[in-house]
């Protein structure tokens, strides 16, 4: 399943983006962020800790089901009280789960975490990012691994000069997607089709801001 | 007209080339200095773009300071910068100053360098950067509009023998013959018998190929190289024969063994040439030359 991985913000700039507000109700995520142990329970009952100490006043504390859903309102208009009476939401999911509590509350929100990627899961607490949404998918010939991912510098034909024993140059902790690829590919026998020059990339598969409504 | 590095390489003569640092400002000196040290000793002089994601004075301005006193630049370019269009504009200012060699290189990240935060480009990648100047030379852009004035330059890219592993390497190295390099300069190399095993493959190709010889300055540099530079390999016993140089002397016994490994592959006719990197010490260059007997 697709996650949004997040990390939470340093408390630095928690308190920078809640200078001048002074009552916060704090939401949490019950689903990628509870995952990630960056917006569950724990973290937002940490935050409230945190907060209080530095002399804010938490008027309420949730965690919302599914903060990108179009449900989160309706579960937060029940709680009203509590939250009318904050001057902030500091919203502990990912932009996405921010972005729908500003636009259905109509109140000042504050994020709490840094949207990182969007991944997999693929270990126990290890998440990977394997597609970045490019608009012109490639891996029909890289052996289903996303080189404009899963390169550092997202080359489409082959590694650079930084490929170190399998890893990239940037960190010994990631795989080379070239080395990955190769493999792949001399497993399943199809070579040729990483000897195939590709043309420089489409960037424009769905121009900034992405948009898209199915056709009439 | 072809360049006068692209006559030397068809020319069949033992091939050096070395390199040019632009400095981090708008002081020249030193690099004015190596330049007039250099440009008659040398075929050509690379100049380094932003040098490990570091900022610097620009390769092109670098490449036309060699062109004015009297030097043969190759123009180093990397994609980690500039988007298409600004590398084609780069080409085209390079060709209106008669700067006509050009080594086209992926870049290393911006992580590596002293912009950490810098946006990274890579919209192209070097082998689409060999082939954007053979389509430049056609007269007309990557979009496919014409170009009023063409370009012409020798184009050549980067190979790195050592890499573990090998195989992909090797094809990313065949797909920039492919896009048209004429040239390919390597990272270092410093084990001779594993060398010769990649030129024994590399021959098969039509391509002038120049070793890259790193000026070892000490037994933790070699170490350190090992460390930390992907693709770079210094055999143990190199390390112990710079370890066991008299107390001062490191230098000179790196240039002893630089000078030595240029003497071989001159002498078994290994390769077409050197590509002698002095980083920080290019007046060194003129000692290793003359301790393999270049000069």
């Amino acid at each position: 399943m697709i996650r949004s991985i997040t990390q939470i913000k340093p408390l630095e700039e928690i308190e920078r983006l809640l200078e001048g507000l002074g009552r916060v109700f704090i939401i949490g995520c019950g689903t990628c962020a509870t995952l990630t142990q960056t917006g569950g329970s724990p973290e937002v009952e940490a935050m409230k800790g945190q907060l209080s100490e530095k002399g804010k006043v938490i008027t309420g504390v949730t965690v919302v089901p599914v903060a990108c859903d179009h449900l989160t309102g309706q579960i937060l208009n029940d709680i009203a009280t509590p939250l009318k009476q904050a001057d902030a939401l500091l919203v502990m999911s990912c932009a996405f789960g921010v972005q729908t509590i500003a636009h259905q509350m109509g109140k000042t929100v504050i994020p709490a975490l840094n949207t990182l990627f969007i991944g997999r899961e693929t270990g126990a607490g290890e998440f990977n990012e394997s597609c970045n949404q490019c608009g012109t998918c490639v891996i029909g010939e890289t052996g289903g691994i996303c080189p404009v991912t899963a390169c550092h510098k997202g080359l489409v034909n082959g590694p650079c000069g930084g490929t170190n024993n399998g890893k990239c140059e940037i960190d010994s902790d990631k795989d080379c997607a070239w080395t990955a690829i190769y493999n792949r590919l001399t497993q399943l026998g199809r070579l040729d089709s990483m000897r195939r020059y590709q043309k420089p990339r489409n960037h424009l598969g769905e121009p900034s801001p992405g948009k898209f409504r199915i056709p009439v | 007209m072809p360049s006068a590095f692209k006559k030397a390489l068809d020319s069949g003569k033992f091939i050096v080339t070395c390199e040019a640092a632009p400095s981090k400002g708008t002081n020249l000196e030193k690099m004015k200095h190596h330049i007039e040290l250099l440009k008659d000793k040398v075929d050509a002089m690379n100049v380094t773009d932003h040098q490990s994601s570091v900022m610097r004075y620009p390769s092109l301005g670098g490449a036309i300071l060699v062109k004015e006193l009297g030097g043969e630049p190759i123009l180093q370019m990397t994609c980690r910068d500039r988007n298409r269009m600004a590398l084609q504009a780069d080409l085209l200012f390079a060709s209106s100053r008669g700067v006509n060699n050009v080594l086209c290189l992926t870049g290393d990240s911006v992580m590596l360098g002293d912009h950490k935060q810098a946006k990274p480009v890579f919209d192209l990648d070097s082998s689409q950067l060999v082939a954007a100047v053979r389509t430049m030379e056609k007269g007309r852009d990557m979009a496919g509009n014409e170009l009023d004035g063409g370009v012409r330059f020798c184009a050549g890219a980067i190979v790195t023998p050592e890499a573990n592993p090998i195989e992909p390497q090797l094809i990313k190295f065949e797909k920039k013959l492919e896009a048209g390099a004429e040239f390919i300069q390597t990272q270092a190399v410093y084990d001779m018998e594993n060398f010769k095993k990649f030129m024994e493959y590399a021959r098969q190709f039509p391509v002038k190929i120049l070793a890259g010889i790193i000026l070892l300055t000490s037994a933790p540099m070699a170490r350190f190289m090992n460390k930390n530079v992907a693709g770079v390999r210094v055999p143990e016993e190199l390390i112990d024969e710079m370890a066991s140089a008299p107390k001062g002397g490191a230098l000179n016994k790196g240039i002893e063994i630089a000078g030595r490994m240029v003497r071989q592959i001159k002498e078994e006719k290994i390769c077409d040439g050197v590509h002698i990197m002095a980083i920080g010490k290019e007046e060194k260059v003129v000692d290793i030359m003359q301790a393999a007997g270049l000069l």
